[in-house]
Parts: structure tokens; C-alpha cells; sequence
């Protein structure tokens, strides 16, 4: 059996968690002082041997990433922090950020001295007010100490960090968006190649890790590599904060090995709400097709659920029950991706569009059988053919909605309605 | 409309100390229009000719920005910006309702104020903290685990003046102006209030605690 293993959330508890105190009474800023005085291509190549792959969906492996960054180019160089979480069921950086500000902030001292930047930025969604305070206030703090700023712990390694805080754009967490919304222009993604470690922030070498990624690095280079590659599975190391929300008894965050299952998960948030029945799932956020009874002991790591047909992507892991209709969660989340389609690209910012109006005609039993045919033609076309991930997202709960609940669909135009009653749905819904 | 002196002589202060957080000026821009929030309550025209100024750009070079992103309203929005979750999780756990029944009671729809200028309403995509939902926003403070009773409760006390905490965040709400100017990145001291994380944030590790699990030794 799988066990919980809190590291990043382990001080959540604590009242202090969030001060530079209560984070180095735990052990916080140790594993600083061990890396300035380590060569940073062996920090690199720790977190390489760790295994660590990215936290924010795409599970890339972080050393790798930033051992493309090229050394002794003249060029600045910037670490980015992609902080603006904002995938649908996703809600693992802000509470991380909350409770445990310092560790990303130590994770970003250590990951920049290894790519050798003297700036890095951290890029929060705006709508977190406490949570932009807490990392304030954590910035600050440890330019007090002389984490950062000049010269810091007498090692001759200078580090400017800057918070930027983002104004409401979902597009903004596809890493190139996200770029151009720091250079101060709309949120759009750029063309690859060039990738942001050849030409990013300001056209100079720029590496873009999600906030668990980086808040992962200390605990890596303080433990070491082995220990963090003992956790999880062969090809997907280390821990993770997996997010359960939704039709569960006790919704929170879960701090456990990759490969953990919903199965195991389920059980220690005290099974389902009310004793319902499952009826789908997604594995990473709205972006991952839909699981449902059927992958409860998926393992829930990269390889596994990309076999099941999904993707990890976050480890969000939003649960509907029996009570929930399949087709109104898939309009809203349609209608979501339409509205933050950035327009750039015309197959997502038309193929969402249409999604939209056709979907809604389904779930208001206006629809007819041809429609279901559309709907799928339209996922194809934008899948594959769009700018960014943000497209190939919008086609995931459409294409596994239909292969899984098509009678659901089909059981919307013969009775001419919804045969679900949302009130049974509701936080407040009898049991 | 334009400044007064004297306001424009302190948002010149500001805007050159945003400014000089950037290798790049024009990175300062989101910033500038957050404090241009917290000046006007809104992104206004003079507002958007400032940023212009300051950095260099043509007004509607800055416009083209501000319309892209929801945070920017470009109308006068209440003294307490009302959000409720509609993405597909809060929306199924009660955030259709909530909203239906919220912009009933309040007579406003999406990105209305109420005609006193205290409240505003917005549909708000996914404001990650679905493991508390239905989740409202107030001037971007969290107020979790919502029903339709207490989301108007709670604008209710809002418009009678009443002091108001979120669930997690500081021990009073500020106004929609005073949240800009944290954005634009001022502290406003109050990060040392509250608690360090929610109920449901902590539910993994009550239980590790409750059951002995804890992570691996080092191994070195």
C-alpha cells in the first residue's frame, strides 16, 4: 500500500509556516548554504539523477531543461516561476504558496545559481491577493537575511528576485504567453523553435519551471538524489501534491509518491460523498481526457495514465459523482477554453467558438445525433493544429465525453432536456 | 480628465519604483495598470495615457493590453468585487446557483455594480482552490465552501458597511482599490495575518500524522 509522504506540505500546520522563522526551524535555507558551495553543473546534475520531472502538466525532466541552457554565452540569464495556476481543478502552487512561500523562494536561489541567472521572476496570477502578500513578505524577508540581493551568505553570487503579478488570463500559464505577458504585452504564445532556453525573456537564455518543480529543488540537493528518486515509479521519481476535489468526503491536498492510485487516494479522503457511485474523473486538470470507474488503480504516474488515454498533467483530480451530468461539465469547461482562447491561432479561436454553440444545443436536448458527429470532427481539427497546448486541451473532455457517455448524450435529444437535477450535485445536496 | 499634480507627482514616484524592479521598462506595464486600479477604481482613459507616458508607448499600444486581460475593468466596478466560481467543479458543487440567486438578489449581472457603488459581481473562471468549493472571490480574498444563504449574507454586510473577514486571507476585507495597489506590488502589511493554510489543505497531512506516515530518511 501507498503512503502519504509530506515534505512540501509538511509545516502547512504550523501558525509560523510562512515566515523565514518557521521555515528554518524545520530545516528551511540549509540546503542554500550546501548549494552556493557546490559547482552548479553538479547541482544540475543532481537534479537530473533525481528524476525530477515538471510539476506543472508536461512532466519534462527539470535538469534536462536546464542543462539546455547555454554556459559561458555573455548573455544575462533569467529563471522564470510560473505561478499562475489556473488549469481547472488545479490548486496545489496557490495553497503551497500560502503556507510555505520560503520554499520557493529557496528552490529559486538554488535553481538560479545553477543556470548562473542573477534575475529571476516569479509570475503569480493575480487573483491570489494573500497569497501575493505571503510571497511579498517572503521576498522580502530573505533580502533581509541576504538570501538575496548582493553577495549572498559572502559567496559573491548576486540574485535579484522580482514577484510580477498577472491580471487575468489563462493563456498565461502556457510558458511563451507567459513570457510576453512579463515583457508587458498580451498574453499570446510564441512560435517554437526558438525555445525560451535559447531565446526567452528578453530574447536571452530563460529557464520556465512550474512553483512544486522549483519548492521540490531544496529538498533534492539537501537529501539528495537518491532520496528523492527512491519515492515514486521507475520513470516517474519523487513525490507530488495530488488535489482532490469535488464528490469526495474530505476534498483536500495529498502529499504522495507518483504512482500512487485514485483508489488509494479515495480511500484516505474517506471514499465517496454520501456513499455515491463514481462516475468520472480527470487525472490532471480539465486539459486530461476523463477517466472513470474503470482507472481507479490506474497508477497515477506519466507513463501509466498516458497508457490509460489520459495525462498526469497536474495531479488534479476533480470527482463527479453519480449525480453530475457529463454534458453540462463539458459545455463549461467549452466555455471556458472559448473564453481564454487568446484568438491568436484559428483553429482553437474558431473550433472553441463553435464547440460553444453546438454543445449548448445538446445540453438543452436541442441537438441531434449529427451533432455528436460534429462535435468530434471539430476536437480533430483544432487537435494537433493549434499554436499551443491551450487548443489540445479544449478537445480532451470532448472527445473522452463521447467515447464514454455517448447513450448520455443520445439520452439529452430523446427526452428533449437534461436528465439530471443539479440541485443533487450541490455542496448542500442531502445525503 | 486628467491628475492633478499633485496625485500625478505620486504615481510618477510609484510607477518609477515599479519600473525599476524590470531589466526592460515595458515589463512594468501590468503592474502600472493595477495601480492605475487603485487610483481610479478602474482602468481609465488618463489612467491608460499615464502607463503611456511613463513608459514610452502610444495609448493604444496600452490599450490593446489592458483589454486582454479580465483583471483590468474598463468601468467603475463596486467598492468589494464580488466573484463566484462557474467553471465546471464549483458550478456542479453549487456556484451556478449561487450566482443565479446573487445576481437576483443584487439586480446586477456579470461585471455590474450595484447602483450605491458598493458591490460588483463577475462570473469567475477557476480560482484554484476547488478543494473548497463552491469558492467566491471578494476583492480577490478567498471565502470558501459557499451556499446561496451565505453568499448573500455576505453581500449584505458588505452594503450595510459591516466588517467582513475571508476564510483564508487578513482579518477585514480592504476595498477593490487598496487590493490594486498590493498588485502593483505595495505591501500593505498585513501578510502575517491569518491562517497558514485551510482545512482542506491540511487534510492529507492530519492524516499521515494521525496514521505515522512520514517520508524517507535522507540518505546522506
Amino acid at each position: 500500500m501507498t503512503t502519504l509522504t509530506p515534505i512540501l506540505t509538511k509545516n502547512w500546520d504550523e501558525a509560523d509556516s510562512f515566515t523565514r522563522a518557521g521555515y528554518e526551524r524545520g530545516g528551511g535555507y540549509q540546503a542554500v548554504r550546501t548549494a552556493l558551495g557546490m559547482n552548479p553543473d553538479d547541482i544540475i546534475q543532481a537534479v537530473k539523477d533525481s528524476g525530477l520531472r515538471g510539476r506543472g502538466g508536461a512532466g519534462f525532466p527539470t535538469g534536462m531543461k536546464w542543462g539546455f541552457i547555454p554556459q559561458g554565452d555573455g548573455k544575462p540569464h533569467y529563471l522564470v516561476v510560473n505561478a499562475d495556476e489556473s488549469e481547472p481543478g488545479t490548486c496545489k502552487d496557490i495553497p503551497l504558496m500560502m503556507a510555505n512561500p520560503h520554499a520557493l523562494v529557496e528552490g529559486v536561489i538554488i535553481t538560479s545559481f545553477a543556470i548562473r541567472a542573477n534575475h529571476a521572476f516569479i509570475y503569480v496570477r493575480g487573483e491570489v491577493l494573500h497569497v501575493i502578500r505571503r510571497l511579498q513578505a517572503a521576498i522580502a524577508e530573505a533580502y533581509e537575511a541576504g538570501y538575496l540581493g548582493a553577495n549572498i551568505l559572502g559567496s559573491g553570487y548576486d540574485l535579484e528576485l522580482t514577484l510580477h503579478t498577472g491580471a487575468g488570463a489563462y493563456i498565461c500559464g502556457e510558458e511563451t504567453a507567459l513570457l510576453d505577458s512579463l515583457e508587458g504585452y498580451r498574453g499570446q504564445p510564441r512560435l517554437k523553435p526558438p525555445f525560451p532556453a535559447v531565446a526567452g525573456l528578453y530574447a536571452a537564455p530563460t529557464v520556465i519551471n512550474n512553483v512544486e518543480s522549483i519548492a521540490s529543488v531544496p529538498s533534492i540537493i539537501g537529501n539528495g538524489a537518491e532520496w528523492f528518486a527512491s519515492m515514486g515509479t521507475e520513470k516517474s521519481k519523487g513525490f507530488g501534491i495530488f488535489s482532490l476535489s469535488g464528490h469526495v468526503t474530505r476534498p483536500g491536498q495529498y502529499e504522495a509518491p507518483l504512482g500512487i492510485t485514485l483508489r488509494e487516494l479515495l480511500e484516505m479522503a474517506g471514499g465517496m460523498r454520501n456513499g455515491k457511485r463514481l462516475k468520472f474523473w480527470t487525472p490532471g486538470g480539465s486539459s486530461t481526457p476523463i477517466f472513470t470507474e474503470e482507472h481507479l488503480d490506474v497508477p497515477l504516474d506519466f507513463e501509466s495514465v498516458g497508457a490509460a488515454g489520459s495525462m498526469l498533467g497536474t495531479r488534479a483530480l476533480q470527482i463527479f459523482d453519480e449525480s453530475t451530468c457529463v454534458v453540462r461539465a463539458v459545455l463549461r469547461w467549452t466555455e471556458f477554453y472559448a473564453h481564454e482562447s487568446c484568438g491568436k491561432c484559428t483553429p482553437c479561436r474558431e473550433g472553441t467558438y463553435w464547440l460553444k454553440q453546438v454543445l449548448a444545443r445538446l445540453e438543452k436536448g436541442q441537438g441531434t445525433e449529427e451533432d455528436l458527429g460534429t462535435i468530434t470532427d471539430i476536437a480533430d481539427n483544432i487537435l494537433g493544429r493549434s499554436f499551443c497546448a491551450l487548443g489540445d486541451g479544449a478537445t480532451s473532455p470532448i472527445t473522452s465525453s463521447v467515447q464514454y457517455f455517448r447513450d448520455e448524450y443520445l439520452k439529452h435529444f430523446e427526452i428533449g432536456g437534461c436528465p439530471f437535477d443539479p440541485a443533487a450535485s450541490t455542496l448542500w445536496a442531502d445525503a | 480628465m486628467t491628475y492633478t499634480p499633485e496625485v500625478r507627482e505620486r504615481l510618477e514616484r510609484d510607477a518609477k519604483e515599479i519600473i525599476a524592479r524590470y531589466p526592460k521598462p515595458r515589463s512594468a506595464l501590468l503592474p502600472l495598470l493595477h495601480l492605475v486600479q487603485s487610483e481610479d477604481g478602474y482602468v481609465t482613459d488618463h489612467g491608460q495615457q499615464f502607463c503611456a507616458d511613463m513608459l514610452g508607448l502610444t495609448k493604444a499600444e496600452v490599450t490593446a493590453v489592458s483589454t486582454f486581460y479580465t483583471m483590468y475593468k474598463r468601468r467603475p466596478m463596486g467598492e468589494y468585487h464580488v466573484g463566484v466560481c462557474i467553471n465546471t467543479l464549483c458550478a456542479v458543487m453549487g456556484g451556478d446557483q449561487i450566482y443565479a440567486e446573487l445576481s437576483e438578489h443584487l439586480g446586477v449581472g456579470h461585471d455590474e455594480a450595484t447602483s450605491d457603488g458598493k458591490v460588483s459581481l463577475e462570473r469567475l473562471e477557476c480560482n484554484a482552490a476547488c478543494d473548497f468549493a463552491p469558492v467566491m472571490m471578494v476583492n480577490w480574498e478567498f471565502f470558501d465552501n459557499m451556499t446561496p444563504e451565505s453568499a448573500k449574507r455576505l453581500v449584505d454586510d458588505l452594503r450595510a458597511g459591516k466588517e467582513v473577514a475571508p476564510t483564508r486571507g487578513p482579518s477585514k476585507l480592504c476595498t477593490f482599490k487598496q487590493a490594486s495597489r498590493v498588485l502593483a506590488g505595495f505591501p500593505d502589511g498585513l501578510a502575517g495575518e491569518g491562517a497558514s493554510a485551510g482545512e482542506a489543505s491540511l487534510e492529507g497531512l492530519k492524516l499521515a500524522k494521525a496514521r505515522g506516515w512520514e517520508a524517507p530518511e535522507a540518505s546522506k
